[in-house]
């Protein structure tokens, strides 16, 4: 298929039409709204089903009865909205229902800005709602990526039985790239005979639920879940290494923030300056292996976010005071330019070497 | 011998664990006979809400999806909008659950004509969570939350739910029945029957707004409580239908 100029947002919507969602409960929300009015208008075309719902806690729940009659289906929202969605989103997790659920994120707290930010790191990747759980959190930094990492996102999702977040920022969603969509290899997924669909043929009542009233069964049913978290950890970790094979420093960002950070490696490479970046594209499970892999010979890390320092700490734990741990945050919606991260890169040189 | 009466096959064979003189377990029963005497119980998924009926999952004899409190008519939306076109959905929900907690969902459900079927049990109190004040308390209600009775200027008046959604072009079939004697046991019956009929025709929104009685947090015998739904419940939720479109019948 040839490229296409599109905007973020609609190429997050055309990425999942094309992993198979057919459906999509939302809410409008700056900066993701696209995402909504594009589904109301591709989904019909394609015999799917948009529905505006009348919060995000409504869309939210509307996922969770949609997916529990086991089809693909998706939700999007920003920050606030997000935040609302907490509550359904634990409950999903409870009844083990696959679904997606994007965060095209703002700054906070509270109605903060319309601007791009990453300061729902910890709400993501730590839980956000009530109870013992993890969410495989996907975060791409172009929007040909986001095509790519859809059908991840709704196959992890089916594979595990759980809720899958794809981070976005505000700047990937209003940006626009040329994208190709092509077609998906087939893989095996698991068949979805919990689903509650009527009994028609097919034995007994089923039920999906997130209720155990007998303590020893909810621990049980909490330690299926860790397990289930263990085998994500082995399998869907993520990450992308550039230039970092001969790097004596390495800066740590995701998303938008990487992309801005490449471009400070390199003034800094032509000053003589080997720096390379670690960009986790899962945000959990968090990849170990690229500190494993140099945090030994590496002289410093640097995280770049934005946000006022929410991912250091998961890099704090991968590199385990191996190496000292530095961090350069914008909040609000202030996105950091080259120069600034170059000029920390260059604090940090100054300050180790 | 001839069997002339027989358990329905809309319920399991499980015991519930409702109170001695609880009313929902009658409501059970009723939903459950219907679901078997249109021969819909393989077509049909349950959504459970949260309250004393949270183990309906347990009980109705088909599939069932639980919700979170007062989401349940987003997600029967959820269930009922990707299900193929024959397949029926109801939810079972109490007051505190659908008047309060989930006021925005119930009201945006039948505004949107979702064609589901509410099965909405009233008894004018928190049953689960030990008798607090629910939205349908009437006035001078002592529960665990209003010690001195609920006061108008304090707490407000009761909401009168079948009223407040008849006004809403969605809904197509509305009205309160109760349990409090057999001739109005009878009726609400039929009024279960109408509003899956009306989902069946696929007519939109369907609602049986059921007084029932909670001797537990009532502080009340049975009988007792049967009398007072019959006396203080009833001129405070008038029984009647509210909302009838052309063709359910
Ligand atoms: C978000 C949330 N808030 C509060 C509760 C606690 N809770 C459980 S049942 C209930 C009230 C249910 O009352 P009602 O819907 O009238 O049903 P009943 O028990 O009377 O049948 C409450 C407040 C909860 N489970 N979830
Ligand atoms: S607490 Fe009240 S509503 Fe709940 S089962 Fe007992 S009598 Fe019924």
């Amino acid at each position: 298929m040839a490229k296409v100029l599109m905007k973020g947002n609609e190429v997050i919507a055309e990425a999942a039409v094309h992993a198979n969602c057919k459906y999509f409960f939302g809410y409008p929300i700056t900066p993701q709204s696209e995402l909504v009015a594009y589904m109301a208008k591709r989904l019909p075309e394609v015999g799917g089903l948009f529905l505006q719902a009348e919060s995000e806690i409504a869309a939210i729940n509307m996922v969770y009865g949609a997916s529990s009659a086991g089809v693909r289906v998706m939700t999007s929202s920003s920050s606030p909205g997000v935040s609302l969605k907490q509550e359904g989103i634990s409950y999903l997790v409870g009844s083990e229902l696959p679904a997606v659920i994007v965060n095209v994120m703002r700054g906070g707290p509270g109605l903060g800005s319309i601007q791009p930010a990453q300061s729902d790191y910890f709400q993501a990747t730590k839980g956000g709602g009530h109870g013992d759980y993890h969410i495989p959190v996907l975060a791409p930094a172009s929007l040909q990526e986001i095509v790519d990492l859809m059908h991840d996102a709704f196959d992890i999702a089916d594979r595990y039985r759980t809720p899958v977040i794809l981070m976005a920022d505000g700047m990937l969603g209003q940006m626009m790239e040329p994208v190709e969509f092509k077609e998906k290899q087939h893989v095996e997924l698991p068949e979805k005979d919990w689903a509650t669909t009527g009994t028609r043929g097919d034995g007994g009542p089923k039920i999906v639920n997130s209720l155990r009233l007998d303590p020893k069964e909810l621990e049980e049913h909490n330690r299926h879940l860790q397990k289930k978290y263990e085998k994500i950890k082995e399998k869907e970790v993520r990450y992308e290494m550039y230039l970092a094979e001969d790097a004596d420093y390495i800066v740590v960002a995701y998303g938008t923030v990487a992309r801005i950070v490449k471009n400070a490696i390199h003034k800094a490479r032509k000053e003589g300056i080997k720096v390379g970046l670690i960009r986790p594209i899962s945000l959990w499970p968090y990849p170990q292996k690229p500190f494993d892999e140099t945090r030994e010979k590496v002289k410093a890390y640097l995280t770049v976010e934005m946000s006022a320092g929410q991912m250091v700490e998961d890099v704090r734990l991968a590199v385990n005071g191996k190496s000292p741990v530095h961090f350069y945050g914008r909040t609000g919606g202030m996105v950091p330019s080259h120069e600034e991260i170059y000029a920390k890169i260059m604090e940090m040189v100054g300050g180790e070497s | 011998m001839e069997l002339v009466f027989k358990k329905t096959t809309g319920l399991k064979d499980t015991p519930t664990h409702y109170c001695p003189g609880c009313t929902h377990g009658i409501i059970h029963r009723l939903v459950g006979e219907v679901l078997e005497e249109m021969d819909i119980l393989e077509d049909t998924v349950g959504v459970a809400s949260v309250g004393c009926s949270v183990l309906s999952y347990e009980y109705f004899n088909c599939d069932m999806t639980q919700a979170a409190h007062g989401r349940a008519p987003a997600v029967a939306t959820g269930l009922k909008r990707v299900l193929p076109k024959d397949r029926f959905v109801f939810t079972y929900q109490g007051d505190g659950d659908l008047a309060s907690i989930g006021m925005g969902e119930i009201v945006h459900a039948a505004a949107r004509g979702e064609n589901i079927t509410v099965i909405f049990v009233n008894n004018a109190i928190y049953g689960m969570t030990g008798g607090q004040m629910a939205p349908t308390s009437i006035i001078g209600q002592q529960t665990a939350t209003s010690p001195a009775g609920r006061d108008v200027a304090l707490q407000g008046s009761p909401i009168r739910v079948s009223e407040l959604l008849a006004t809403l072009d969605g809904a197509a079939y509305i009205e309160r029945v109760s349990t409090h004697d057999v001739p109005n046991i009878i009726k609400t019956k039929k009024a279960i029957r109408k509003a899956f009929e009306t989902q069946k025709k696929g007519l939109g929104f369907s609602m049986v707004e059921i007084l029932s009685t909670c001797p537990t947090n009532w502080g009340l015998d049975p009988i007792e409580s049967l009398n007072w739904v019959k006396e203080k419940m009833v001129p405070v939720f008038p029984l009647g239908v509210y909302k009838q479109k052309e063709g359910v019948n």
